[in-house]
């Protein structure tokens, strides 16, 4: 319980931090599924929703392990959670859409490997935050990613058909832009706390 | 593949170098970022998170391949993020009992190495198919080549964001700090520039080898 509002905290985790754009998490599926805004926003929607189960699974593990005072399993335990969530999108992405399933290809699996999902779990324990303050917490941060990564497929397309210069092509380009997006979310530091 | 035929193995001492520059993590391969960015606003934090990876790096290597005949390729994956997990929870306890001040400042991070898909990366593609040897080696290569990386851009950004290196003052009294350095925005920048400069000089290299193949 720490007392802030849950709308400070939806924000907070969306806009002020941002996980992608302040605290450089889940960087991989950011520069590699956003060539495309189609994939990039199911690819958000995959990982919000990774987010949110894990973070409602790591809630209830953090105070199992407490209760059994072993703390140090924690680490442990939260990244086999993430892991069999994932493989339960996974599945579940497979039956209902082969096609997105095909263009998330191996981007799917690494949700496991995301750091932005490990991050929120590991976060909302650190600040010790209650049950429903963890849930705008992970909703934050799932639309935060889906904002960055949605924003940033938006500048690929266009960029695409522009005329670089070959050496800047690739990952230099996208660094580039994340740099300068990083640098407009800046202006929601005065938001809140 | 020339590396599978008997007598045509490469020098081992080659995959200790290879992840030093032709396939460098972060420049080349551009994995394990987001730790890469994170903590490299001062070099000292840098060297501090590319050597806790160079360990966890090391150890899982180690192990994953001395497992590799045991492990069913099912739950592969599985296991090796166990391992990882493992070593990385060591790591955590280590660097909090040498210095608090550094566990503080790398904060979650140290945790995150977990999830650095450069350790699995290595564990999957290289660890599981060959000897504790070579294993080892292609760890500490890859090692050493992510902490050298992480290192050039902890200096630069440290340089231009605080003026010092190391904490210690470097830049004239006149100078004044580009705070964006050290924010967020200047991690993107700093390795978007490292990029070009990799790139400029790959492109310089490589009309040399063409013709070095050519012959």
């Amino acid at each position: 319980m720490t007392g802030d509002p849950l709308w400070s905290i939806f924000l907070n985790a969306c806009l002020i931090n941002n996980f992608v754009l302040a605290y450089f998490l889940g960087l991989c599926p950011f520069l590699g599924v956003s060539g495309q805004l189609a994939t990039a926003v199911r690819m958000g929607g995959a990982v919000s929703f990774v987010m949110l189960v894990s973070s409602v699974c790591a809630f209830g593990l953090n105070h199992a392990l407490i209760a059994l005072d072993a703390p140090h399993l924690r680490l442990i335990s939260f990244i086999v959670v993430i892991a069999s969530t994932v493989q339960l999108v996974e599945m579940f992405i497979k039956k209902v859409s082969p096609g997105l399933f095909r263009a998330l290809g191996i981007f799917l699996p690494l949700i496991t490997t995301n750091c932005a999902i490990l991050g929120l779990a590991l976060f909302q324990t650190n600040k010790g935050f209650d049950f429903v303050e963890c849930i705008a917490y992970a909703l934050g941060a799932g639309a935060g990613f889906m904002l960055a990564l949605v924003l940033m497929a938006g500048l690929r397309e266009k960029l695409a058909l522009d005329d670089v210069p070959d050496l800047v092509r690739g990952a230099a380009l996208s660094l580039t832009l994340a740099g300068l997006l990083s640098i407009a979310f800046m202006g929601f530091a005065g938001l809140g706390g | 593949m020339a590396a599978a035929e008997p007598g045509m193995e490469p020098k081992t001492a080659d995959e200790f170098w290879k992840g030093l520059w032709d396939e460098n993590p972060v420049l080349v391969q551009v994995l394990g970022m987001c730790p890469a960015l994170a903590v490299s606003n001062t070099a000292i934090n840098a060297l501090a998170m590319g050597l806790a990876t160079l360990f966890v790096l090391t150890g899982s290597n180690l192990v994953v391949s001395m497992l590799r005949s045991f492990v069913p390729k099912q739950v592969r994956i599985a296991t090796y993020i166990l391992v990882i997990a493992t070593f990385v929870t060591l790591v955590d306890m280590f660097i909090q009992a040498i210095s608090l001040d550094l566990h503080r400042a790398l904060g979650a991070f140290i945790s995150l190495i977990v999830v650095n898909c450069l350790i699995l990366g290595r564990a999957e593609a290289f660890a599981s198919r060959n000897g504790l040897g070579r294993s080892l080696l292609d760890a500490l290569g890859m090692g050493a080549g992510f902490t050298g990386a992480l290192l050039s851009l902890g200096a630069v950004r440290e340089l231009l964001g605080a003026g010092s290196l190391f904490g210690l003052r470097v830049m004239p009294e006149g100078f004044e700090p580009w705070v964006v350095m050290l924010l967020p925005s200047g991690g993107f920048l700093t390795l978007a520039g490292w990029l070009l400069v990799f790139n400029a000089i790959e492109r310089r290299r490589a009309p040399a080898a063409l013709t070095e193949e050519a012959r």
